[in-house]
């Protein structure tokens, strides 16, 4: 029992430290997603809280905190309870299996970073939370009891499910490479420059596009095309509800940034030796740092892909998810399983 | 007590309550959701016993696809009177009712004859529940099922796409 109660006691610890980093990463992604739209239009974005306007995402809260929260009376009042908590709650369970760098060496015990790193389920364990996340969407919009949430709900739903399928397929050329599911193995592999991009580059176009229509960001935000569905379906969503929803939202794009990075860009790995001995504090800070860098760039990434690219229409995103992204994804499991006959 | 027992006790409770929810709530979606929580809660308990690829797999279909297609039914179909859905007293319900007796007997027979005193784990679970040896089972040992079921699913899409593709005159 006192070993379960430690092991117990190193998850919550960790889960805490998880939860608060990706809790201030939405923070500020958010304030990046200000500032970066602002440049790109030539406009100067927030500046007046704190210096740069830093403080901003600090004051959106309090501001989401003391709004009233109005509930439509027709509304299905638990479920709409249920649905901001169920999105931000999925958006965060994902992170349980995660590696932020490789691990520290205490006194001949490996501490990981990550709550769960080693599974050799990782990889699936995120798919799986993914193809849940939809139900956050789908049932705010129907319980809101308004037709255009009902709107936003169901094409959220629809387009996740055919996006699922696609980047589902692209993940198993890597999983035909490095013959794991355990994000932490796959990351290992990946050691030097040997990253899965360079030998998976259609699968992994294919992955980020699809991991765009999952996070519901344009060019693939339908459920929530303001000129159409006014708000989508968040539209009855007011305060820290509301807020829940902007903070998955968030969490979602920094999942889906550290997803490409670990699958596809040697996650934690540093491509060179800085002379640090493995399982030191120094060599995981690093790593940690590394990580969290290539993190960021994907989140810019994302951020910079919304304030250029205009929005699909309906039957485009359809066709491009079916007629394009799948068969492709199939075509890279055909080349891929080729190339390892031959090669491999 | 250990961590698996007590693990064990509590995914069990929940599962059984949100399956008494799922078939006793007149709400379909209510219902529905309920039964997401009672494969979440069997996915923690195949957990329990080391089948991670059966558990993940349980959310990511059933979860996550299967019932995402029912949600998405009930709410476009939108059944408003659940009144006129309630079965009245007919010779289906009483047959019903008799075989769920039986199988409460059964249960019970069973349970005093042989009480489980420990759950037991064979040594072998942690490798045989791996994505890894289900795998190598299904490509070897049951290839021909494998195929088999393969072509059914092929077939079934073709059927859906033909029933779908239909012009409804």
């Amino acid at each position: 029992m006192p070993e379960i109660g430690w092991i117990l006691v190193e998850a919550g610890v960790k889960a805490v430290f998880i939860v608060i980093l990706i809790l201030s990463a939405a923070a500020v992604s958010v304030y990046a997603e200000r500032r970066v739209s602002a440049i790109i239009q030539l406009r100067l974005g927030p500046n007046r809280v704190g210096p740069f306007g830093l403080l901003q995402p600090i004051a959106d809260v309090f501001k989401l905190f003391w709004k009233e929260d109005v509930v439509p009376k027709a509304a299905d009042m638990g479920f709409h309870r249920l649905a901001p908590v169920i999105s931000l709650g999925i958006a965060i369970a994902v992170y349980a299996v995660i590696p932020f760098a490789h691990y520290i060496e205490i006194g001949g015990t490996k501490y990981y970073f990550g709550i769960a790193p080693n599974v050799n389920i990782g990889l699936l364990y995120i798919l799986a939370m993914t193809s849940v996340s939809v139900y956050g969407i789908t049932l705010a919009g129907w319980s809101s009891n308004n037709k255009y949430s009902l709107f936003g709900g169901l094409r959220s739903s629809a387009q996740m499910i055919s996006y699922e399928l696609s980047m589902g397929l692209s993940l198993i050329g890597v999983l035909m490479i490095t013959g794991t599911l355990s994000l932490n193995e796959i990351v290992l592999q990946q050691s030097g420059w040997g990253w899965n991009v360079f030998v998976q580059p259609l699968g992994f176009i294919i992955f980020l596009v699809s991991s765009f229509a999952e996070t519901n960001r344009t060019p693939f935000d339908l459920p929530e095309a303001e000129p159409e569905l006014v708000g989508g379906f968040n539209t009855e969503y007011s305060g820290m509800k509301f807020g829940m929803f902007f903070l998955a939202e968030y969490a979602n794009m920094a999942t889906a940034s550290a997803f490409i990075v670990l699958v596809y860009f040697g996650g934690w790995q540093i491509p060179f030796d800085i002379g640090l001995g493995a399982g030191s504090i120094a060599l995981a800070l690093v790593q940690f740092a590394w990580f969290l860098a290539k993190v960021i760039f994907f989140i810019l990434f994302f951020i910079w892909v919304r304030w250029t690219v205009p929005r699909f229409r309906y039957d485009q995103l359809m066709n491009l998810g079916w007629k394009v992204l799948l068969p492709l994804a199939i075509l890279n499991i055909v080349i891929t399983g080729v190339w390892i006959m031959i090669f491999g | 007590m250990s961590l698996t027992l007590l693990l064990f006790l509590i995914l069990g409770v929940l599962s059984i309550a949100s399956a008494i929810v799922t078939i006793s709530s007149r709400n379909p979606v209510v219902s529905a959701m309920a039964l997401v929580l009672h494969f979440f809660m069997l996915s923690g308990l195949y957990l329990t016993l080391q089948a991670q690829f059966v558990a993940v797999m349980q959310i990511l279909v059933y979860a996550g696809a299967i019932m995402v297609l029912v949600v998405f039914v009930i709410m476009l179909l939108n059944l408003g009177d659940e009144k006129k859905l309630s079965e009245k007293w007919n010779i289906r319900r009483i047959v019903a009712i008799l075989f769920a007796f039986v199988l409460a007997i059964q249960f019970i027979s069973i349970y005093i004859t042989n009480l489980p005193d420990a759950a037991f784990i064979p040594e072998s679970a942690a490798f045989n529940g791996t994505v890894q040896a289900i795998g190598t089972d299904l490509f070897t040992n049951y290839l021909v099922q494998f195929e088999a079921i393969a072509v059914l699913l092929l077939a079934a899409i073709v059927g859906a796409l033909l029933l779908a593709k239909r012009k409804i005159t």
